[in-house]
């Protein structure tokens, strides 16, 4: 970085170029179509390039880069997830992490916190017991603590829930949980696919897959058709708008789930502090701002609306937890789209259609899983056989019963 | 703050009610093959179209059936199940 830095001080060329090109119009033919530029779609690509040599590859992105799912979570990592497939899966995506912004050579604010899981009652510290020791196994780092300890790391937090809640008994704790700039990553790796030769379309949208014999020979869109053999679906909330065009069953619902930041303050929460009772989870930006998000809307939609009833909801819980934020503004609210399944594990990887994959299934558990997916969707796609650590995850679990229950996903009633 | 139609209450906070996912009909368990069960049990209609839905008031015990656009989260109409013999 020091180097690059230099040598842009030095250079009599100023602004430094676009993180991407715009390509002025569609080719005729690619050797993969991905739809969606979110993260997950922009890091198979880049994969896809680096690691296959398969750059005549077209992104197509229905709104802006990062417009989905990538810009509207809460930016949190972490691997304590319960199954041995899912703590595998996930594992695999935080040590991707860790090194991501050396690897991509773009400062994506890779903070690691530590992460509180709150147990209110004996039963949830019993769960979150359970949970240590599975992921202890599994060599992930996690353990239970005590109050004492949680009050130490996070001293404005009131264990007593100022009576308006059942107090905190103890946590499920996960050092290597992490925050990051979520719209940075897809950047940074909108901007390597694109060195690598990868075209990045914004503003397309796919309105037919062509399908002939149960294979896919082409794509549909707003701007002209385009020949292609290899579709990869990367649209999270809006997949099952796609799965329709190719007459695909799945068990999709799409579910809105809210999230809101504060004003900036000074620098206090070093941690992330989650709580399932209270449907919480809130971490500090490195800007500065309260990140808050709860549990899904309760019932289907789907539409990025936003409501009052969350914002109430969640601030007053919050305040439950930290009463010192009292006088604390909100500034910003947002939803997003998650496209849930039934088991709360993804569905990657080939489907019945040849040539066409799908990555979706992220309800509320996708940012954290962007590098291991582009990794392993751009394996599959580039070979055509289902990556080793996706393989559980394949559409086939809901015809053959052999679902992957995953009790350690965020904000789902369980 | 947003309301449901109910049938027999009017128009109620949301919070008083629960969702029950779309309205589909079970096949006969006995009769159908494995592979059609499965799609009964997990398969469901994802994309966004105007869908006949289960809804419960919670407060006075009500199932009925909400026809609703789950693209703009508007309400058509509600009945309750047995005012449209069709299930």
């Amino acid at each position: 970085m020091p180097h690059r830095l230099l040598k842009f001080a030095l250079s009599p060329d100023y602004p430094e170029s676009r993180m991407f090109r715009a390509p002025p119009r569609l080719g005729d033919r690619y050797d993969v179509v991905i739809i969606g530029g979110g993260g997950h779609g922009l890091a198979a690509a880049y994969y896809l390039a680096r690691d296959y040599g398969i750059t005549n590859v077209a992104v197509l992105e229905k709104d802006y880069i990062g417009a989905g799912g990538t810009g509207r979570n809460t930016a949190i990592v972490r691997s304590n997830y319960l199954t041995p497939e899912g703590a595998a899966f996930y594992q695999t995506s935080l040590e991707l992490f860790q090194d991501l912004s050396r690897d991509l050579d773009y400062n994506l604010f890779y903070s690691e916190r530590g992460h509180f899981t709150l147990a209110h009652s004996p039963a949830s510290l019993r769960t979150q017991r359970w949970r240590a020791e599975v992921n202890k196994h599994l060599g992930i780092d996690s353990r239970v603590v005590t109050p004492d300890f949680i009050k130490e790391c996070v001293p404005e937090l009131d264990l007593s829930c100022g009576g308006h809640q059942a107090p905190i008994y103890g946590a499920l704790y996960h050092p290597p949980g992490a925050i990051a700039r979520h719209d940075a990553v897809a950047w940074a790796y909108a901007r390597g696919a694109d060195e690598r030769g990868v075209e990045i379309h914004q503003n397309v949208s796919v309105t037919d897959i062509d399908v002939r014999d149960g294979q896919v020979v082409g794509v549909q869109t707003d701007q002209g058709y385009i020949a292609t053999n290899k579709v990869l679906s990367a649209v999270a909330g809006w997949t099952t708008s796609i799965t329709e065009m190719v007459d695909l069953r799945t068990p999709l619902v799409i579910y809105p789930l809210q999230a809101l930041v504060s004003e900036p303050l000074k620098p206090f929460l070093n941690h992330i502090v989650v709580s399932a009772s209270l449907h919480l989870y809130v971490s500090q930006s490195t800007r500065g701002e309260l990140v808050g998000g709860a549990s899904l809307d309760p019932y289907e939609l789907i539409s990025m609306r936003s409501t009052l009833d969350f914002a109430e909801g969640l601030a007053g819980h919050m305040l439950d937890l930290f009463p010192c934020w009292s006088q604390v503004n909100v500034v910003r609210q947002w939803g997003g789209l998650c496209d849930m399944t039934p088991d709360f594990s993804p569905i990657m990887g080939t489907t019945p259609i040849e040539g066409f994959y799908i990555d979706a299934g992220w309800g509320t558990w996708g940012f954290k899983a962007t590098p291991v997916s582009g990794l392993t969707m751009a394996h599959t796609v580039a070979t055509d056989a289902d990556h080793p650590l996706i393989r559980p995850f394949h559409l086939q679990r809901f015809s053959n019963f052999q679902l992957v229950g995953e009790k350690g996903a965020a904000s789902v009633g369980h | 703050m947003k309301l449901v139609p109910c049938p027999v209450n009017g128009l109620r906070p949301l919070q008083e009610f629960h969702f029950g996912g779309e309205v589909r009909d079970m096949p006969d368990g006995e009769a159908v093959s494995d592979a059609e069960w499965a799609d009964y049990v997990f398969h469901r209609r994802g994309e966004g179209a105007v869908k006949r839905e289960w809804w419960y008031h919670v407060p006075s015990g009500v199932w009925f059936i909400a026809e609703r656009d789950n693209r703009t989260d508007e309400f058509v109409r509600s009945y309750l199940y047995e005012e449209n013999g069709d299930g």
